[in-house]
């Protein structure tokens, strides 16, 4: 193997691991999104059903 | 050598509901609900309030009781706590506890107690009367309520010293240890006006030091009540923090705190960095950015962001663990895990905030707040994702967000069922709470630093507690052993 044949090979392997962890990272991406929507999903379920009157009822007289 | 880092929170939680949405009202019942299940019925004896009265002897029936609002409920609880109306809200202030995580668990039981005593209140009040309770810091309206920490220091370390050494940690771990909030609520908030903050209550503080804790309040709070032997003891009284949900953050919260005071008390304040030139600023302005770029500047001209501040802490911390050990704090085990966890948190906000939303409360609140705000096209501070972050802090758990959210657990339910019933083993939180399971009927009043008896004849008799180090199982087991009624007891004391 020539010098410039190695340094070919070198390259095309770097560029297969760049392109391995570009596909893990979006597929790590792509399993938050899916949690994510589950998780939002499921606090659409319990979430206060009236928001504004909810926020607007809830006052504290001021403590420490 | 440091001195023992007895610790401990006192959480105000937010209340809504009952007869006339009066929060005092509803505030009495959940701690009378919780009080006339038979679990305690012992008042709490405001005489701790003023210092001097160490000695036992005659109650002094309403001498020198201070401004505070003795017809409400006011009770010590078995596990050595004491809950009561504070300010218009049910307040729990844990049992003293030995290390952070146990004091972690004492929190926990304090939101179950919370559970059960609005669980017991709700069987009683009509359905349209029912409250609710958030372990929270604010209305969203500009009304907040504290979250406390407690930690026990030496005396003869100077105060100007704790000021220096802690006032860059106070402004700066929210970025590891803030709850979040969606907007604002203060004049210099809502000028500013982020959508998202990192700490719930950083924009309340108006001072850096200073006696107050409901007006201008301050970063570093001068109240000088130890609570016990005022000659070797101080309690640093910090109400800066905010109500964790996440367990990991709340043990981190009190690990660092307790590190970086351990690490005072034996080198100085030589290592620690210099504060910002403006400290008030710097914690409004850290919580205002949860990109955490924003840099603040200190007297000598350098510029740290708050990341900064916390990774210098960090390594001071490191560096007294290496050369100390930290026994003062806790076991190598958990000293090792709270400065495993502290850098976890830390790198994580910085470089890989998905990988510690499972600790982190605003990281975690912060995600599904962004989360709806682009499902459902929202404006920021829209009222849906003001109900996100209000319910995130709701106690029951059918309610709760913070328990959907994945946050990691500390503690087992069994663990925090048995911390809800007996007190802490290792500090006098356990003479506290044996003496009210064991002799609930010969007991006065108890408090703090010392428990009043009625043995029956005589004087009423106070036993005072004033170090928070004694009275532990291991120290006063065998007294229980031997004396199995209140009257043997009070007189194996006076022996």
């Amino acid at each position: 193997m020539t010098e410039q044949e190695r340094i070919q090979k070198q390259r095309t392997e770097r560029t297969r691991e760049e392109s391995e962890d570009v596909s893990v990272v979006t597929k790590k991406g792509e399993q938050l999104k899916a949690e994510l929507d589950d998780l939002l999903d499921e606090i659409d379920g319990v979430l206060e059903e009236n928001a504004e009157e909810f926020v607007r009822n809830y006052v504290q007289k001021g403590g420490q | 050598m440091a001195i023992s880092k007895i610790l401990g929170i006192e959480t105000e939680y937010g209340v809504a509901g009952g007869p006339d949405f009066d929060p005092t009202t509803a505030s009495s019942i959940i701690v009378n609900a919780y009080a006339q299940q038979g679990r305690t019925r012992i008042s709490w004896d405001f005489n701790d309030e003023s210092p001097g009265t160490d000695a036992r002897g005659i109650l002094g029936v309403g001498s020198l009781a201070p401004m505070i609002e003795t017809h409400l409920a006011n009770t010590v609880l078995t596990n050595g706590a004491r809950l009561y109306v504070d300010h218009a809200h049910p307040e729990y202030s844990s049992p003293e506890c030995r290390t952070p995580a146990e004091a972690t668990l004492y929190d926990q039981a304090g939101e179950e107690v919370m559970r059960r005593a609005l669980r017991v209140a709700n069987e009683t009040l009509p359905v349209e009367l029912a409250i609710s309770l958030y372990k929270n810091n604010s209305d969203g309206k500009g009304n907040s309520y504290g979250t406390h920490e407690n930690y026990l220091v030496a005396r003869d370390v100077d105060f100007a010293d704790v000021v220096r050494a802690m006032v860059p940690h106070f402004v700066s771990r929210q970025v590891v240890v803030g709850a979040g909030k969606v907007g604002s609520e203060t004049d210099v908030g809502m000028a500013a006006d982020p959508a998202f903050q990192i700490s719930s209550r950083a924009e309340f503080f108006e001072e850096v030091v200073g006696l107050e804790t409901t007006l201008k309040r301050p970063i570093i709070n001068t109240r000088d009540e130890p609570h016990s032997d005022a000659e070797r003891f101080r309690r640093l009284h910090v109400i800066c923090g905010d109500a964790n949900m996440s367990p990991v953050a709340t043990f981190v919260k009190l690990g660092s705190t307790a590190l970086l005071l351990a690490a005072l008390e034996d080198d100085g304040v030589g290592a620690f960095p210099p504060a910002p030139a403006r400290p008030v600023r710097a914690i409004r302005d850290f919580s205002f950015d949860p990109s955490l770029h924003v840099a603040v500047t200190d007297d000598e001209g350098h510029t740290r962001t708050a990341w900064d501040y916390q990774d210098a802490l960090w390594q001071l911390a490191q560096r007294y663990v290496e050369r100390h050990g930290a026994t003062a704090v806790a076991s190598d085990d958990e000293v090792d895990m709270i400065m495993r966890q502290w850098r976890e948190m830390l790198d994580g906000v910085r470089d890989h905030p998905e990988d510690v939303a499972d600790r982190v409360d605003w990281v975690a609140k912060r995600r599904v707040v962004e989360g709806f705000q682009s499902r459902y096209d929202l404006r920021p501070g829209d009222a849906k994702l003001r109900a996100i972050d209000l319910q995130y802090h709701d106690v029951r758990r059918d309610k709760s967000l913070a328990s959907r959210v994945g946050l990691r657990e500390m503690g087992s339910e069994e663990d925090i069922r048995l911390a809800v019933q007996h007190a802490p083993r290792s500090t006098r939180a356990y003479f506290r709470g044996e003496c009210v399971t064991r002799f609930p009927d010969d007991i006065v009043s108890a408090n703090w630093d010392s428990i009043v008896f009625d043995v029956g004849h005589g004087p009423l008799q106070r036993i005072p507690m004033m170090d928070p180090t004694r009275g532990t199982a291991e120290l006063v087991g065998r007294l229980f052993d031997e004396n199995l009624t209140a009257v043997a007891l009070v007189a194996a004391l006076n022996g």
